[in-house]
């Protein structure tokens, strides 16, 4: 099959580096639910105080458009269970982080976990230049078994004509009212039916013949598949995985996103996707399968494995933490006592935010046109040479900055202390003053390199607002793997 | 440049209350314990003052808005009362005011009064506010102690300097300033310190522990000021006049610009300069007795060493360690005790530190006096190393006779 066409042009994806090995909290909860112990995993993602699916959403997107051409995209789809606003576009947020044209036609999508690739058939079906980005992050109760099987991460396809990574040959959907999970709106836990019931009623009978009428559309025996993609919650237990594998003889299939990610909600199915896709070979079958009140089953040809492995390195970039009660309260699980300075009122001026939004959600300094000075924020005089009206708009939040000076505060209020911030250095004389993510204490030095993450600044719990801005982090070094 | 201001006003008298945690005293009574003191210390009457300048800069958790505080608590005629904030520079901008008036013509005796009641508003360190300006779109939730220990990282990279030899200069500037408030029975903190005390005390913002970092008080301070013509003829003979009052700004560029290397305060720098020319001092080296600076944190005293070109650039840490500005050095720096012993009820300390060189001018500074020096500085700092107020003022004495 030639590469040139309409499919699949590139993958990105973004997990969290915080890693909860299963034992910490097992062992934390031993006292109350030994049965934990029965089936602890291994590792699980989880996202720090400062991000959430929008967020993750931004990183997956800023991945997937990195190697790719961003101009001509048409939609941006953003899916997930878990998005932060139920009314104010979050792909309007992510739309305007990622600097792509304000004209872009967008949507939020949701509902269940398989919105990720009904989204990405959707999308592949479509005709249209699309980018769709899943990312979840839903929380699991202390002591349940999701707390245990749950991950955050996000990942995105971007979907065109041009030079696939892989093409779309067939598909079928089936929607099913099984309710296995489910979660209200507004609720932050789910509810969780009895897994046997599950496995043996649900997904044992429910899947292979959805899988069937896909390789039926797409022209394709069972046997030609070369790797399949399973994105089940809780994960597909092995009786079904089995039952699957005998009924359609289909390849068995291994994943480190289950044994080290965890089951990440909307974002799982296109997660499960770009994992197998980075393993491919051209000319691969892939069958992806998302399960969630029912089923979506397609198949895919790989055209070209995607030129980076982008989930490889995430996967390699976790930090492990061993400390159970950080993770809760990163999770805003534990209300720990924060003190006076966690008082403050974080209400925002959104008509302050509207004038500065560009600078806020794009990161975009001004750049003077005539002494060339980048200056965050954009103003009507420049800093270095006092012409006015001269800046034109750069983003800043692609560039590489560097540590210029730092501390590590413990006084100031910030959920993970200390908070460290400092100077950064940008092109072109740009200095910030910037609070630093993902770092612990003693990891920074002045000179260092940074790139920048699109995360909440700031949250109103009074209001029920957050506030995002671009925030350094030392450049990982498994990046240019 | 401006003729300036140079001997064209003297210090008439001068208060200044007990700094510390004043749990039984408000702002009202603060005030009225330094203005007490200078009132007996000029010679005139309330009634004799002309107009008032009020510096205070939490003034939403202690006094409340305006002049008006002033002219209560001290039961004022009436008089014009302005209220000024120049964030930590705040006391000083009220001396300015006063001094301005005087120089100008248009009060012969005026008040600058500066007080700060930082304990009632429930933190250990200074307050926070609401967060809900557009700067707060981006800029870091930062403390005080966390944006002054930027000036550490800074300067040890960019002077490579080990931080751990900084850190011991630092240490000792802390030392220096605890030992020499032990001879200050107004001072906030007054207990002797060793530099182990200092390098083991708990982190605060790195690489500041809780001993590089200053007393936060309550207090007041106050000048009576007027013309030296106006103190003649109160039969007054020799007199402490100011030799230079200078301010500047920070224009942004800190902020956003790398011409600035973190390093040191551009600020300080160009008020020094100002301020050295009006006071016509050639070599603030050899010329100066000695100094009250903007210790608010130990690292900034290090650093203004610099600023204020007694240090040259990048040897602060030595002359700190060979002892240049300890009690005993070269040039004091901070013999009352400083923001760090003494304390810093911020709209107090710019005429706190103009009260220490004040005493110690006319030889009254009792147990830590000094061997008669002529002339002193006081620098104050308000805001923070990327953007912040810097004030030079230098006082000196002025033979009135003639």
């Amino acid at each position: 099959m030639s590469g040139d066409g309409f499919g699949i042009l590139a993958l990105g994806c973004y997990l969290p580096v915080g890693r909860l090995p299963g034992a910490v909290p097992v062992g934390a909860n031993a006292w109350f639910a030994p049965g934990l112990r029965a089936a602890p995993g291994q590792r699980r993602s989880f996202c720090s105080w400062d991000e959430d699916a929008l967020t993750m959403a931004v990183e997956a997107g800023g991945d997937c458009l990195a190697g790719a051409e961003a101009e001509g995209i048409e939609t941006l789809t953003v899916v997930s269970t878990s998005l932060p606003f139920a009314d104010r576009s979050n792909a309007g947020v992510v739309r305007e982080a990622l600097d792509l044209p304000a004209d872009t036609r967008l949507s939020d999508a949701g509902g269940s976990v398989r919105a990720g690739s009904t989204a990405l058939r959707a999308a592949l079906e479509g005709g249209a230049a699309q980018l769709v980005l899943a990312a979840d992050c839903v929380d699991a109760k202390p002591a349940s078994a999701q707390e245990l099987s749950f991950g955050h991460g996000a990942a995105g396809v971007l979907v065109g004509e041009g030079d696939c990574v892989a093409k779309l040959l067939g598909a079928a959907s089936l929607h099913q009212d099984f309710v296995d999970h489910y979660r209200a709106a507004g609720e932050r836990f789910e509810y969780a039916l009895e897994p046997r019931w599950v496995r043996d009623a649900g997904y044992r009978d429910q899947v292979a013949a959805t899988a069937g009428e896909a390789l039926e559309s797409a022209g394709l025996a069972a046997d030609r598949v070369t790797a399949t993609a399973i994105a089940a919650p809780g994960g597909l237990a092995p009786a079904v995985r089995k039952h699957l594998n005998k009924a359609l003889a289909l390849p068995t299939a291994s994943s480190e996103l289950e044994t080290a990610v965890g089951f990440c909600g909307a974002a799982e199915p296109l997660l499960k996707l770009v994992e197998v896709l980075e393993a491919a070979r051209a000319g691969d079958k892939i069958l992806l399968l998302a399960l969630g009140q029912g089923i979506d089953a397609l198949v895919l040809e790989v055209i070209r494995p995607p030129a980076t492995r982008s989930l490889a390195s995430a996967l390699a970039a976790g930090v492990r933490e061993d400390n159970y009660t950080r993770y809760l309260a990163l999770r805003g699980l534990l209300p720990l006592e924060a003190g006076i300075r966690a008082e403050r009122d974080n209400r925002t001026a959104l008509s302050a935010f509207w004038r500065k939004h560009e600078a806020i959600t794009a990161f975009k300094g001004g750049k003077c046109s005539k002494c060339g000075t980048l200056q965050f924020p954009a103003t009507r005089l420049c800093v270095h040479c006092g012409a006015e009206d001269t800046q034109e708009p750069v983003r800043m939040a692609d560039m590489t900055g560097r540590v210029r000076s730092f501390t590590e505060d413990w006084l100031a209020y910030t959920p993970k202390p200390p908070l460290v911030f400092g100077n950064v250095g940008f092109e072109d004389g740009a200095n910030v003053m910037m609070e630093f993510t993902d770092v612990e204490p003693g990891q920074l030095e002045v000179g260092a390199p940074v790139d920048m993450r699109f995360r909440i600044k700031d949250l109103d719990e009074r209001r029920a607002f957050r506030r995002y801005f671009w925030k350094p982090a030392p450049i990982r070094e498994t990046d240019d793997a | 440049m401006p003729e300036g201001i140079r001997d064209k006003v003297v210090v008439l008298g001068m208060g200044c209350s007990r700094f510390g945690e004043r749990w039984e005293s408000g702002p009202e009574e603060l005030m009225l314990e330094a203005f007490s003191e200078a009132l007996a210390d000029s010679g005139v009457e309330k009634q004799d003052i002309d107009a008032a300048w009020l510096g205070v800069f939490f003034q939403e958790q202690s006094t409340g808005k305006s002049g008006l505080p002033l002219s209560q608590a001290l039961r004022l005629p009436n008089i014009p009362v302005t209220r000024v904030e120049n964030l930590c520079a705040t006391g000083t901008e009220a001396l300015r005011g006063a001094a301005y008036a005087v120089a100008a013509g248009a009060a012969d005796i005026a008040l600058a009064m500066g007080v700060e009641k930082l304990k009632d508003t429930g933190f250990g360190g200074l307050p926070e506010r609401t967060k809900g300006s557009s700067e707060d779109l981006w800029l870091p939730n930062s403390t005080a102690p966390g944006s002054f220990a930027q000036l550490a990282s800074a300067y040890s990279a960019v002077h490579k300097r080990d931080i751990k030899e900084l850190k011991r200069a630092m240490a000792h500037i802390s030392v220096k300033s605890h030992r020499n408030a032990l001879d200050n029975p107004k001072a906030h903190l007054r207990r002797a310190i060793t530099e182990d005390d200092v390098l083991n005390a708990p982190t605060v913002a790195y690489p500041l522990g809780v001993l590089d970092c200053c007393g936060v008080s309550d207090g007041a301070a106050c000048a009576i000021l007027c013309t030296p013509e106006v103190a003649k003829r109160l039969g007054r003979s020799d007199a402490v006049a100011i030799k230079a009052l200078q301010l500047a700004p920070s224009n942004g560029v800190e902020l956003s610009n790398d011409a600035w290397d973190g390093a040191h305060t551009l600020t300080t720098r160009i008020a020094a300069e100002r301020a050295y020319r009006e006071a016509g001092i050639d070599d603030p080296k050899s010329e100066l007795d000695l100094m009250e600076v903007h210790d608010c944190f130990s690292v900034t005293e290090l650093v203004l060493m610099e600023d204020l070109g007694v240090s040259d650039e990048g040897r602060a840490i030595d002359d700190v360690l060979d002892g240049r500005y300890d009690h005993d050095g070269a040039i004091p720096c901070q013999i009352d005790g400083g923001l760090k012993c003494f304390g810093h009820p911020i709209g107090a300390s710019g005429l706190r530190m103009a009260y220490e060189i004040y005493l110690q001018l006319l030889g009254r500074a009792s147990e830590r006096q000094l061997d008669s020096p002529s002339i002193g500085l006081a620098q104050n700092l308000g805001g923070v190393p990327n953007r912040n107020v810097a004030s030079v003022a230098i006082y000196g004495l002025k033979d009135i006779t003639r």
